[in-house]
């Protein structure tokens, strides 16, 4: 059979071109390789070019704003007559949101996770998981749209005083949005747990529950965590659920019921606008930007570590 | 013969631990389930709880067997894990119904032919779907041979040393970070140094980068589940490392590598925030025709309908949203497709 290939019919038939010189070949594995070395290497020269980038407008920022005033000001008014940088009320923002969207999605992952690993029948857990990740699929404007039109108007209803712009909304809706994310991760985690340990449980007479929430749940805690921190690191960075339903006022508040201002949705909202290049405007977009990428790059460095560190090893 | 052996050796080792263990519960039984319960907690603060603590022969015991109870509970604790579960298929419900009722009037031929108009009957979203037509094609032109090659190059030629390291722990944290972080990269390297301007070509600059990350470990996991044999039989045959990948290790990880790239372009099709940084615009009346032309992509003609006071631009987002949902439902339909269409046991 070989011998009848010719060596064009190899070189249809997608195979080796043994007929080529040696040299030419070994030449052409020498550019592939620094081919694929020089794509590997824009992801690295990516990061570079987020943090020179931010650095860049956000050190011509701080020649203006000293540092001290950026990190403890308590109020964020770059419109007003004297502008004042002080990200704190875009930092609670933030974290008001992350809190709210954690207390949502933390319980309903966490249990979504054990209803699928350890009470699911097959067939449901086919059914219910993919409809799961689809919430993460849905696009974060649509998300937006519903908290504005669909929940703000039922909480409102509910509590007549809010704000048409609120935290709680955007914060539930949040949640929601990333549910899947702590649910198919925790799952993950569970379903490495071996069978051995829920045997060993079931023999010393421990019932169902029990067995999924002292024994599969502890020995699964470090990708649980690592989900969690995950989540609300996504919950920090999300941008267009804020943008749209939870206002622009930067307020320093815990009340969710208020119109509040994320990070993210000062960097949209003023980089939506007209903003003139080299303004001292247009370099905060920088310095907020460089806060939210340095707290999410901690967070995301963090939960790897929980994952590497405190992961129980089997077999 | 061996099973009263077997037995004799399990019966001792077994037995004694018990004994000790039942007396306690049988004499709580006797009394009233209220008593029981408020003997177990005035029990418990009592004495100091050290982690692992050894039982001693003839200490008498807190374990209590309530069966009854114990399985009251997991069947509670089974039914709130249940709702719990169903409470996000369910909100996914109400979005979808929320989204059809206010936005399902909307949407006519005119709809999705028109142009975006301050007259909301007129107003159609045909530029914005054109603009994400284009911006999808360019950015998966940028990103699908980068994500590739760097998965290929990490998978098949990276020697294991410090400087791959580097590169995989940066992958992992370039996923983690944020999509307007993205946008201001996009912002200030491709709209300003490179003065690709307000353009298409930015944009698709801007989501390459953000969706490398996820084709490349898509990537990975595909081109790793090759098995072995596959390239030791090509080198068998005289091909030489990259003969073997191109001819042998590549068609059979395509599949999935198609499958995580149409799923990182989704994602793409569907991010609103890195966009309004490297300037879409809500109002463009003509249809884009090259990659330097001014665009609107879909997420932002929503977000710039939905900031909008007047009901009938949000029923227009509405009608949008479901555009939008559509022809992501259809990628990803397209994904799994492929998926199944072409995963071959290997």
């Amino acid at each position: 059979m070989a011998s009848e290939l010719t060596a064009g019919d190899a070189g249809r038939r997608g195979l080796a071109r043994p007929d080529r010189g040696v040299r030419a070949r070994r030449r052409r594995e020498r550019t592939v390789g620094r081919v694929l070395f020089g794509f590997s290497a824009v992801s690295i020269f990516t990061t570079l070019g987020i943090v020179a980038v931010l650095l860049w407008d956000a050190l011509a920022f701080f020649r203006e704003v000293s540092p001290l005033e950026f990190l403890t000001g308590t109020r964020w008014t770059p419109l007003f007559a004297p502008p004042s940088y002080g990200i704190l009320p875009l930092l609670t923002g933030s974290l008001l949101i992350a809190a709210g969207a954690a207390l949502v999605a933390l319980p309903l992952g966490l249990a979504a996770a054990i209803y699928l690993s350890e009470y699911a029948p097959l067939g449901v857990k086919r059914v219910l998981k993919p409809v799961l990740e689809i919430l993460a699929g849905v696009p974060t404007v649509v998300y937006g749209y519903f908290a504005l039109t669909f929940v703000t108007p039922m909480i409102r209803a509910v509590i007549p005083g809010t704000d048409v712009f609120n935290a709680a909304s955007a914060a539930i809706v949040m949640g929601i949005m990333i549910i899947p994310m702590v649910s198919s991760l925790s799952e993950d985690a569970m379903s490495a747990v071996p069978v051995s340990l829920r045997e060993a449980a079931y023999a010393l007479g421990a019932t169902r529950v029990e067995v999924a929430t002292r024994t599969v749940v502890p020995a699964a805690l470090s990708g649980i965590i690592a989900s969690f921190i995950l989540a609300i690191s996504r919950a920090l960075g999300e941008t267009m659920i804020v943008t749209i339903a939870a206002g622009a006022t930067p307020t320093l508040t815990l009340n969710p019921l208020t119109s509040i201002q994320t990070m993210t949705a000062f960097i949209a909202q003023t980089a939506g606008g007209e903003v003139a290049h080299g303004t001292i405007e247009y370099r905060s977009i920088f310095a907020v930007g460089l806060a939210l990428f340095s707290i999410t790059l901690v967070m995301n460095i963090l939960s790897g570590m929980v994952l590497k560190r405190y992961r129980e090893v089997y077999e | 013969m061996s099973r009263p052996d077997d037995v004799e050796r399990a019966a001792p080792a077994v037995a004694p631990p018990t004994l000790p263990l039942v007396p306690k519960p049988v004499v709580r039984r006797s009394g009233a389930a209220s008593t029981q319960s408020a003997a177990a907690s005035t029990d418990a603060p009592q004495e100091p709880r050290p982690k692992a603590r050894a039982f001693k022969p003839g200490e008498p015991s807190r374990f209590a067997l309530r069966t009854k109870g114990r399985a009251r509970f997991g069947t509670f604790f089974a039914t709130i894990c249940f709702l719990a579960t169903l409470v996000g298929v369910l909100v996914l419900m109400v979005l979808l119904v929320d989204l059809l009722r206010d936005g399902m009037g909307r949407l006519t031929l005119t709809f999705i032919d028109g142009f975006p108009s301050r007259f909301p009957d007129r107003a159609g979203i045909k530029p914005a779907l054109l603009g994400s037509a284009w911006v999808m094609l360019l950015t998966a032109m940028i990103a699908f041979p980068l994500g590739v090659g760097t998965a290929v190059w990490l998978e098949e030629y990276a020697p294991d040393n410090r400087f791959t390291r580097i590169v995989e722990t940066n992958i992992a944290n370039l996923a983690g970070v944020p999509s307007i972080v993205y946008g201001i990269l996009g912002l200030a390297l491709f709209v300003r140094t490179f003065s690709f301007g307000r353009s298409i070509l930015a944009a698709a600059f801007t989501l390459a980068l953000l969706i490398l990350p996820v084709i490349i470990i898509a990537s990975q996991e595909a081109v790793k589940a090759v098995p072995n044999s596959i390239r030791l039989g090509a080198y068998a045959l005289g091909a030489t490392r990259w003969e073997a990948i191109r001819h042998q290790v590549l068609p059979l990880a395509l599949p999935g590598i198609l499958t995580g790239t149409i799923l990182a372009l989704s994602r793409a099709v569907g991010e609103a925030a890195p966009v309004i940084l490297v300037g879409a615009l809500g109002f463009i009346s003509y249809v884009p025709s090259s990659p330097m032309d001014n665009y609107t992509v879909i997420p932002f003609q929503i977000y710039n309908w939905v900031s909008r006071p007047q009901m009938a631009f949000a029923e227009l987002a509405a009608a949008a949203s479901i555009v939008l949902l559509i022809l992501l439902l259809t990628m990803n339909a397209a994904a799994i497709w492929l998926r199944n269409r072409y995963t071959r046991k290997l």
